[in-house]
């Protein structure tokens, strides 16, 4: 599966879609899904909470180990994705449709500094060995 | 096979080939094989060589009577810390074979061979890197293997569990690291990928260590390095059942564990909270302080647990609170295994 060019991304392999209302939604790669394997468990921050970007926020478990989702950007969390409590397995069936939380940046333009679509497969490919 | 490899003790394994839980599936409720050539066969021949490893291990081989019969026991240090645990089988009073982990074979063969030196000078104990080992688990594992290993029926069909008979230039065992039946097949590691490419042709699925450890884990099986190692002793690792304390026998280890009565036990935990139990989690207990040996998720459960050693004092059905981050989440005490022959049991 390839990297939808429609996401911005980060080296820490989150994925961020910006919403027609400028909220942003952060999920986890394919790639990171794969190299995690089956998911189980997903804790996600509290609505309201103010982030730092890369500060750690949601902490996804799978049955081999536990990884942390770090903010791509400053902001606060204004939603999260409870579907996720009872089907975690969805992280591992659609990535990209699967997000986690839903964040109100505070500069849009940190967003589009993130990395797009082959700038982020770059950094996959320069972690592969 | 689509692999993803790990370093596991210095080998390359695969953790898992597609998703870990549906390996786990697979074995829990038909068939899967696993590459454990991380095994390492130890032969010790010689005369009298029962009488040495009566001395040289925890259990007593005195239990083995029958040609073939296979027996767990751990190999304890002077202190009473396990050196490994491992599987020997009985095959003759001139042969018994020993299977170790290859991550502490070389400690292991140095040990035995140390031991042997000084009080059993007469034998020969060798290592056989040259066999290797495929496990092939689960409730049709047997009718696989029989239908890729012509001859192999008439053989194995009355093979009682925790045994083993000789092919030829394999050792077929009825044992395993799942809690479901099947065989652990030695085999010249020359021979082993076309044996490997037979039984995949016959259906049987390739399964990674990912699986191997949920399954083991569920089975209440103790991994060496997690849930004993040399720092602790067999009887708080939930092992003194493969401790023969009432013979009149010595063994090394024996005066520590007589002298050190238990202060902690193995015991299971299940979550009852939202989370993943994990290795090295603190455990808080009424009595004290524990910690998680082995935390997983029980894919046959749908439930995190684990191994903790605990203070002796804590009991089946007690609430405990685990430390997992900056939380304390409360899990119960439950007697172990999880789950065998294909069903839970909590």
């Amino acid at each position: 599966m390839s990297n939808p060019d429609n996401l911005k991304y980060t080296s820490s392999h989150e994925w961020v879609k910006t919403e027609a209302d400028g909220t942003i939604s952060i999920g986890i790669t394919q790639h990171a899904q794969e190299l995690l394997g089956d998911m189980v468990f997903v804790e996600t921050p509290a609505v309201g909470r103010k982030l730092k970007a890369k500060e750690e926020c949601t902490v996804v478990e799978s049955v081999k180990a536990a990884a942390d989702v770090y903010a791509p950007v400053n902001g606060e969390v204004i939603a999260v994705n409870s579907d996720l409590d009872s089907s975690p397995e969805a992280i591992n069936e659609d990535p990209y449709a699967a997000w986690m939380f839903k964040m109100k940046p505070d500069n849009a333009a940190d967003v589009d500094a993130l990395l797009d679509a082959d700038a982020y497969q770059a950094v996959v490919d320069s972690e592969a060995h | 096979m689509g692999a993803k490899m790990v370093d596991f003790g210095g080998w390359d394994m695969p953790v898992n080939y597609g998703s870990q839980i549906e390996e786990h599936h697979q074995v829990r409720n038909d068939v899967g094989m696993f590459d454990v050539c991380h095994m390492r066969v130890v032969d010790v021949k010689g005369a009298d060589v029962r009488v040495f490893l009566r001395y040289l291990l925890a259990n007593n081989v005195d239990k083995l009577t029958l040609p073939g019969k296979a027996l767990y026991s751990t190999m304890l240090l002077e202190n009473g810390g396990v050196i490994d645990d491992l599987i020997v089988y009985f095959m003759s009073e001139d042969w018994f074979r020993i299977v170790v982990n290859a991550g502490t074979a070389d400690k292991d063969i140095a040990w035995m061979k140390k031991q042997a030196a000084l009080h059993a000078p007469q034998l020969d104990v060798s290592d056989r890197p040259e066999l290797a080992m495929i496990a092939v688990q689960g409730p049709n594992a047997r009718a696989k293997v029989w239908e890729a290993l012509p001859g192999s029926q008439e053989l194995t069909e009355k093979l009682i569990p925790f045994s083993a008979v000789e092919m030829g230039t394999m050792f077929i065992a009825r044992t395993g690291y799942t809690g479901e039946d099947g065989f652990e097949i030695m085999i010249p590691a020359k021979a082993a990928p076309f044996f490997w490419v037979t039984l995949a042709e016959n259906g049987v699925k390739p399964i990674g260590l990912g699986a191997r450890d949920t399954l083991r884990l569920e089975a209440g099986m103790n991994l060496y390095g997690q849930d004993m190692d040399e720092s602790v002793n067999p009887l708080e690792s939930g092992l003194a059942w493969t401790v023969d304390l009432t013979s009149p026998r010595d063994f090394i280890g024996k005066t520590a564990l007589l002298a050190n009565p238990p202060v902690n036990k193995l015991a299971g935990l299940v979550l009852l909270d939202r989370g993943v139990l994990r290795g090295h989690q603190k455990v808080h207990t009424a009595h004290g302080i524990g910690e998680i040996t082995s935390g997983s998720f029980s894919p046959t459960l749908e439930k995190s647990i684990a191994l903790a050693r605990l203070p002796k004092e804590v009991a089946i059905g007690d609430t405990v609170q685990v430390e997992i981050r900056d939380k304390m989440l409360n899990a119960q005490v439950v007697k172990y295994p999880f789950a065998r022959n294909g069903k839970g049991l909590i």
